[in-house]
């Protein structure tokens, strides 16, 4: 086993466990910062991905916006955040064993593919993935529209949590 | 080198830990914790068939993108829902909120 090996598998482990705390943590400010936890787990994988760009993003997106965003969220709403009571629904078991399923699933699909154990080609030393990205983006021939659409989805979901969200004197 | 399987395991199970979040959580905050949850998994499988790809085709890497996009989108309006329903129906579980049946 090879230190990169050992770095993801302590990695993984490490988000796995965040990601369970996620879930079944009663108190939600906790599961909140357990979101941040395995977020980092997650960037920290894009690297070892050797997609340093994306790395970045998901901290600034991710750990930056959306978590404060839910940390707010948990905070407005705090009055019916009481520790007390059960945090699960009476169908949790439902929900766990279709989880359960769905992974027993995946994992059976992912072992008949051929292409499972595949290994990755070494990058080549001038190889500028950050520049390809944004060429690309903004290219009309590869993906300009996509990145319209989304700047477009964007501005029509901020008015729209705008106008849900205003109150009305 | 790490094989591309650990990648789709490590993934596969983010995103049942989830999927089971959304599934079983009572808070419609903490539904959208196993969303996003779900989101990040589908991205490292992006992201992962990108490198383990052809990396001069950078299809993965945008798609992640837009999948973040997406992802603050949908939390932005999500999370105003939750606020605006909060503000109305005094509560966020999820068991609750059931005007809309009969």
């Amino acid at each position: 086993m090879n230190p990169e090996q050992i770095i993801f598998l302590v990695v993984a482990g490490a988000t796995l466990v965040s990601g369970l705390m996620v879930v079944t943590t009663r108190n939600l400010v906790h599961a909140a910062l357990w979101l941040v936890a395995t977020l980092f787990g997650v960037a920290v994988v894009y690297a070892i991905l050797n997609a340093g760009f994306i790395a970045v993003v998901q901290i600034v997106i991710y750990v930056g916006a959306i978590a404060i965003l839910f940390i707010f969220a948990v905070m407005l709403t705090r009055k019916d955040m009481r520790d007390t009571g059960p945090q699960l629904n009476k169908g949790w078991w439902t929900g766990a064993l279709i989880a359960v399923l769905a992974f027993g699933g995946l994992v059976t699909l992912f072992q008949s593919w051929a292409g499972i154990s595949k290994t990755a080609a070494a990058i080549p030393s001038d190889f500028d993935a950050v520049g390809l990205l944004g060429s690309q983006l903004t290219s009309p021939d590869a993906f300009v529209l996509p990145f319209e659409v989304a700047s477009v989805l964007l501005l029509a979901a901020m008015v729209g949590a705008v106008y849900v969200a205003f109150t009305r004197k | 080198m790490i094989p591309l399987s650990w990648y789709l395991f490590f993934s596969a199970a983010l995103f049942s830990i989830g999927l089971f979040g959304a599934l079983s959580r009572r808070n419609a905050v903490a539904i959208l914790l196993g969303i996003e949850l779900m989101l990040n998994s589908v991205n490292v499988n992006l992201v992962a068939f990108w490198r383990y790809g052809d990396i001069s085709m950078m299809a993965g890497q945008v798609f992640a993108i837009i999948v973040f996009a997406v992802a603050a989108a949908e939390v932005s309006v999500g999370l105003a829902l939750v606020i605006s329903v909060y503000r109305r129906r005094n509560t966020v579980i999820a068991d609750e909120l059931d005007m809309l049946k009969w």
